[in-house]
């Protein structure tokens, strides 16, 4: 941009550029410098990512064009139907979840409460607290025989240690463990925003139900589920859409190398990392990214809709 | 009715200690694992998984955090990271308010449609086109280099919205007064805008800074020599290769945490302002 403001005099005298020639060059000085990053490094991968999924391609030999095949080979992959399985489930597990510890938090630290932003300081930490670590902890924490939990639980109940989850390292348990962990870390960062929306509802309301002899749960149905709903919505469909995305959680949840996400524990977008970086198949890898982003783009839409019906 | 208002007063009293008694275990479990992860930072393998728990080592083992440093170049990590997330942040801010500035408050042709465009494509989930983004950094000989983390985190679509979000709420007049003075658009940009917009600013400064910190996903696909590594890498590197290193494990995660824990404890009030304020917007 500084170029061009010492070069515009040289090339043209300022009687022939108009104002508005002139406005519209400083504006889009402002604009460039992030532009043409995104564009570059943003908008073309975007558009190279539609073009490779129609294209077989180790990153080496020459490309080869090859239609619908990759999409046609998705229909009949198992393995990516079984990620995409994990994926919704994991989904369908974290979003009610955190919605509703969320949600409950955030009413109870609404309130005249002692140590209530001690306690919303240490319930939001973990959202940003480095996953790797945190994660080293929980393997550790919830390790199957030498793990406290278990033997907190094998003190409290009983119950053989063998016979215990084992968690992480249990094919049957190992989603839970991954959805209760998931909720544990991201939970603040909803809870917080479910109270800025607590906070923008007028206090008149809640006093006229009240003066109408309104009790507490009564004022709850009837005043915050309402006028939470636009919040509740946006916070649904963020949730939804990270959970699409998830990938670290699950290789940094299971000790040791990741070559322990067995069939239970394999989400979409593992399975696009290891297709491209492992087995090297860029086209198919991004035809799996492909319908990564139709599900999102639909969930967008869906919010998009959503959102023009609640009047935000 | 003495009575009765003394009932209500129990079970008010009674609400409130449920209620309490409620937020104290949920605040030990989200406690828990950090208490758990300095007091084994402390001990010796062997002590680390001894039960029952003794919270508070007898002998600390203050070696951890000494070995810790040579059994993996964690400085060089640290650096690394620390590089870059400045590098991001800055870069970041610097392009964002400055399209933001025009987004808001200049007038040119193509400006909703342009806009229109990065909003549309903060929606699209970068896990979609990470591949085609590798293939085309690997092209230009830039993975293995600090370079690609920066140039595909600090161009954001995110920050160019948040800026503007902010900026919109800055009254034209303060501008249109300016440039009747002769300020020149650049000169707003620096002397008003800038200045004005502060809690923007560090939001997302916190966000941006926070997130290269912690990004896994990315350092992992770019990154494969140890010496380019950022600590999260370079601690899921270490806890691959010492699984049984209990205590130095959990000394090294407590290192990786640390800037984290500073950073959040400084700025803390305007990270749940940005938080809240994405919200509402959302």
């Amino acid at each position: 941009m500084q170029n061009e403001t010492v070069l515009r005099p040289k090339k043209a005298p300022k009687s022939l550029l108009s104002k508005g020639v002139r406005d519209h060059l400083v504006a889009y000085s402002f604009i460039a410098p992030n532009f043409i990053g995104f564009a570059i490094f943003t908008l073309v991968p975007m558009f190279f990512a539609f073009v490779l999924a129609f294209v077989k391609w180790d990153g080496s030999n020459p490309m080869e064009f090859i239609g619908f095949d990759n999409f046609a080979r998705l229909i009949k992959d198992t393995t990516f139907h079984k990620a995409l399985w994990n994926t919704i489930v994991y989904t369908i597990g974290v979003v009610p979840f955190t919605m509703a510890v969320a949600l409950a938090l955030a009413i109870l630290l609404n309130q005249r409460i002692i140590a209530r932003n001690f306690m919303r300081t240490v319930f939001f930490f973990p959202y940003v607290a480095s996953l790797v670590a945190v994660a080293a902890v929980w393997n550790f924490i919830f390790s199957p025989t030498m793990g406290p939990v278990n033997n907190i639980l094998h003190l409290i109940s009983g119950v053989p240690i063998e016979d215990l989850p084992r968690w992480a390292a249990d094919k049957h348990w190992a989603m839970f463990t991954v959805i209760l962990f998931t909720v544990w870390k991201n939970m603040g960062y909803y809870m917080v925003i479910y109270l800025a929306g607590l906070q923008g509802i007028n206090s008149e309301l809640y006093e006229a139900a009240e003066l109408d002899g309104a009790g507490a749960w009564r004022r709850f149905r009837n005043v915050t589920v309402p006028q939470l709903a636009p919040t509740t919505f946006f916070v649904l469909m963020i949730l939804v859409i990270n959970s699409f995305k998830v990938y670290d959680i699950f290789i940094n949840l299971f000790a040791g190398a990741d070559n322990q996400l067995n069939d239970s524990t394999r989400v979409m977008v593992y399975q696009i990392y290891n297709t491209a970086f492992r087995s090297l198949d860029y086209g198919y890898a991004s035809a799996m990214a492909i319908v990564l982003f139709l599900l999102v783009l639909g969930i967008t839409i869906v919010q998009f809709r959503g959102e023009k019906k609640y009047g935000q | 009715m003495n009575d009765m208002v003394g009932s209500n007063k129990t079970i008010r009293i009674g609400t409130m200690v449920l209620v309490y008694a409620l937020l104290a275990v949920t605040v030990l479990c989200m406690l828990v694992p950090y208490l758990w992860m300095l007091s084994s930072s402390l001990k010796l393998n062997k002590d680390v998984f001894s039960f029952p728990m003794q919270w508070i080592p007898a002998n600390p083992r203050w070696e951890n955090f000494v070995d810790i440093w040579t059994k993996i170049p964690l400085g060089r990590f640290i650096y690394n990271t620390a590089k870059l997330s400045v590098i991001v942040t800055i870069l970041q801010l610097l392009t964002s308010s400055f399209a933001a500035y025009a987004f808001s408050k200049l007038h040119f042709k193509g400006k909703n449609v342009l806009f229109l465009g990065y909003i549309a494509t903060i929606a699209i989930p970068w896990q979609a086109y990470m591949v085609p983004q590798f293939i085309m950094m690997r092209s230009l000989g830039l993975n293995n280099t600090h370079m690609a983390i920066i140039l595909l985190q600090a161009f954001s679509a995110f920050g160019v919205f948040l800026m503007r979000q902010f900026y919109q709420g800055v009254p034209d007049e303060l501008c249109e007064a300016a440039r009747i003075d002769g300020l020149s658009e650049y000169g707003i940009w620096a002397r008003i805008m800038l200045p004005l917009s502060k809690p923007a600013l560090s939001t997302l400064t916190i966000f941006t800074f926070v997130s290269t910190w912690n990004d896994f996903l990315g350092p992992m696909i770019y990154l494969t020599k140890t010496d380019l590594k950022t600590i999260q890498i370079g601690l899921r590197m270490f806890i691959s290769q010492y699984s049984a290193e209990y205590g130095l494990i959990m000394a090294a995660s407590v290192v990786s945490i640390i800037p984290v824990v500073i950073v959040f404890l400084a700025l803390q009030k305007y990270f749940v302002q940005g938080v809240a304020a994405s919200g509402i917007k959302g």
